[in-house]
């Protein structure tokens, strides 16, 4: 049972990198919702079975907030302010497909070597657990900087904050306090990005980044 | 003193989000910006009365001790002198039409929620609740930068946010591998976040694990105090949002977070395997010092330019506060107050003179002490404390951090003198443009509120001929604290 339970947490921890990685090649923004749900559907996936193996009942609370904020809510949302805004075409990356997964892979072979190598001596379940963890978030970091559409910025925040979610539960015992918080942060950030993406388009007619970088203020 | 019914923690709490609630909902400006200032008040009061009321002992979530009372004195007060100085700024703001009435609610309402953020993150003993703070207080900045709804306001906005939320991503990530180091210690559970119960078992975590810690809440909180690779949302948020909001972010929000490092850093020397922080500190501090006063002299924008200038000071504060031992901490404790009390009486003498001359730009600024001297001398006075010269606040405070360095570092003192002299350079060169000189631009009579600007003039001066005894005696013990 024990070997049972730690391998379905590793298969769905690697499942979000995998995930993760999948996000980087998405040149759609559609698409790129549909795996940002897909995303959000394996953590609470992650999130209820820790809860279980962990016998702890809060953490399907968290559970719940990502499969209904994360996993539905939000990319609903974020389908119709795309197509409100008439911008479901190519994404802009910034930096091209090749180098971007070169650099991806790099940074999940860095997070499990320094996350595996300070963890030695914690329980093995928590240890890998954080270090896709650590993947997932730079993954997310990956995504937000080679994008330059508002929209694929803030999905790339929005894994960024799966993994933190994911690490969170990971820890085990870890307090309640901060899984509501995170949920609660991203729920506002939403709100603030919802406010955001209607004032950017309001002012622009497109909410593609590189149109905000001629204001810059810089060079006044 | 014994008061069973007045708890001064909840009343530093209750009062400003309370007061975000009724300000949200209430119309009229008149009223709303002076309701605004009352709150302030309140709340400043209510954080002084926390040097004569009896102190609780530390709960899972609430701690008082010398160190934080320091900090949350000084946020209020700075708090309730720029809710002065916003009802006469916002007034005028209303008459130019550049806010409307809807917005003006909503950023008083928005004013509060971030004091209590900012005052939550001081008293918070649990490190997960002190996230939630910070994460707080850069949210409602965030919407408070973009309020004019111009081009280079989103802009600076939407680099807050990114920048921000990053940030406070890596200290959250920090913030779980710090339990994760304590677990096996502290056990499952709450008391894996409570900080000083942390701090008392901390020798036996795992060092390996903490460092690693360290290094994201570093970079994490490192972002938001504005060190220098990462600084780039600081001046774009200090340069495009409303004055008052420019205040608060140099004199408190940098703080906030710098505050939160600290905490940390008093963990990690409770631990003798962990890697000393000091040295971190040390370099991002003069790395961020020199950046910074390199850039001060391209700048052409004026609220840009005290921007960097914030960012030069943290960056002595950092290292200051990486250097370490009692006379470096308590020179870097001082240097903190100084600047927040200087540099938003900065700010409060540039929002009025922006609003006379309808411009941010340096070379359209010229002879104001000539046009308007109250606020020119003013400047001329905020000028020259900030760029450390005698007598006032900042010169003695960064003597000590010179003087300490000397002792213990000299090389390290000479790349921090070269930075304090380039800093120096740059902020008289733009003072002699901007104060001296044939005046340019329009002449109008200001409508300004002084007693806010002076008043911080007048304690950093104050401060800088002789300080209170008690005053030196309790920054000693902090200082002692910081180890």
């Amino acid at each position: 049972m024990q070997s049972l339970a730690f391998d379905i947490s590793h298969t769905l921890a690697g499942g979000l990198v995998l995930i993760s990685l999948m996000m980087l090649y998405q040149d759609r923004l559609y698409s790129l919702l549909n795996v940002f749900a897909l995303h959000a559907l394996v953590l609470s996936l992650s999130v209820a079975w820790q809860a279980f193996i962990q016998d702890a009942p809060h953490l399907y609370v968290t559970a719940v907030i990502a499969l209904v904020f994360k996993a539905i809510v939000i990319p609903v949302a974020l389908h119709r302010i795309v197509k409100q805004l008439g911008i479901h075409r190519d994404i802009e990356s910034a930096v091209g497909i090749g180098p971007t997964m070169l650099a991806g892979m790099g940074l999940v072979a860095l997070s499990l070597v320094l996350m595996l190598r300070v963890t030695s001596d914690a329980d093995p379940l928590a240890r890998e657990d954080l270090a896709f963890a650590l993947s997932v978030v730079l993954l997310g970091l990956l995504v937000m900087v080679t994008r330059r559409n508002a929209v694929s910025q803030v999905v790339g925040f929005m894994s960024l904050e799966n993994g933190l979610v994911l690490a969170a539960t990971g820890a085990k015992g870890m307090p309640l306090v901060v899984e509501i918080s995170v949920a609660f942060s991203i729920l506002i950030a939403f709100i603030v990005i919802g406010i955001f993406l209607f004032r950017i388009r309001e002012r622009f007619d497109s909410v593609d980044v590189s149109a905000l970088d001629d204001f810059r203020g810089e060079r006044r | 003193m014994n008061l069973a019914f007045f708890d001064p923690v909840t009343a530093v709490l209750l009062i400003p989000i309370c007061s975000a609630a009724l300000l949200a909902a209430m119309p009229g400006y008149w009223l709303t910006a002076r309701l605004n200032v009352v709150a302030s008040l309140a709340t400043f009061l209510a954080a002084l009365s926390l040097f004569v009321v009896e102190r609780a002992s530390p709960g899972p979530y609430v701690l008082i001790d010398d160190l934080n009372i320091v900090f949350i004195v000084l946020n209020t007060f700075v708090g309730f002198t720029t809710s002065i100085f916003s009802a006469s700024y916002i007034a005028h703001e209303l008459e130019t039409s550049r806010l409307t009435p809807v917005y003006l609610r909503f950023y008083h309402a928005m004013y509060q929620t971030m004091m209590f953020g900012m005052n939550l993150a001081f008293v918070s003993n649990n490190i997960g609740l002190m996230w939630v703070a910070v994460e707080l207080a850069t949210l409602t900045t965030v919407l408070m930068v973009g309020i004019y709804r111009t081009h280079a306001a989103l802009e600076a906005a939407w680099k807050y946010f990114i920048l921000g939320s990053v940030g406070i991503a890596l200290a959250l990530f920090g913030t779980i591998l710090v339990y994760m180091a304590a677990r096996p210690v502290m056990g499952e559970g709450q008391d894996g976040m409570v900080w000083t119960l942390l701090v008392e078992r901390a020798a036996n975590f795992d060092a390996a694990l903490l460092n690693v810690a360290f290094v994201f809440l570093f970079l994490g909180y490192g972002t938001k105090v504005g060190l220098a690779p990462l600084h780039a949302w600081l001046p774009d948020a200090h340069a495009e949002g409303p004055t008052p909001i420019s205040a608060v972010l140099s004199g408190l929000l940098l703080n906030v977070a710098l505050y939160a490092l600290l905490r940390f850093k008093i963990l990690l020397a409770a631990n003798p395997a962990s890697i000393a922080p000091g040295p971190l500190m040390v370099t991002m501090g003069l790395v961020s010092l020199i950046f910074a006063a390199f850039m001060l002299y391209r700048r052409r924008d004026i609220k840009r330019l005290f921007a960097y200038s914030s960012i030069e000071h943290m960056g002595i504060i950092v290292f200051a506060f990486g250097m370490g031992g009692p006379l470096a901490n308590f020179a870097g404790l001082l240097h903190m107050v100084m600047h927040s009390l200087t540099k938003s009486a900065i700010f409060y003498a540039v929002g009025h003179i922006s609003q006379i001359k309808g411009t941010q730009r340096i070379s359209k600024i010229r002879g104001l002490t000539v046009t308007h001297p109250a606020l020119g001398w003013g400047l001329v006075v905020g000028v020259v404390a900030i760029a450390g010269l005698p007598p006032l606040g900042i010169f003695m405070s960064e003597f000590l951090v010179v003087s300490s360095t000397f002792a213990r570092q000299p090389l390290l003192a000479i790349v921090l003198v070269f930075g304090l002299l380039l800093a120096f350079g740059a902020l008289t060169l733009r003072l002699t443009s901007v104060a001296f000189g044939e005046p340019r631009g329009s002449t109008a009579p200001a409508d300004a509120s002084y007693i806010p600007m002076f008043a911080h003039l007048a304690l950093v001066l104050g401060a800088g001929i002789y300080l209170p005894a008690p005053l030196v005696v309790w920054f000693q013990h902090v200082a002692q604290l910081l180890g």
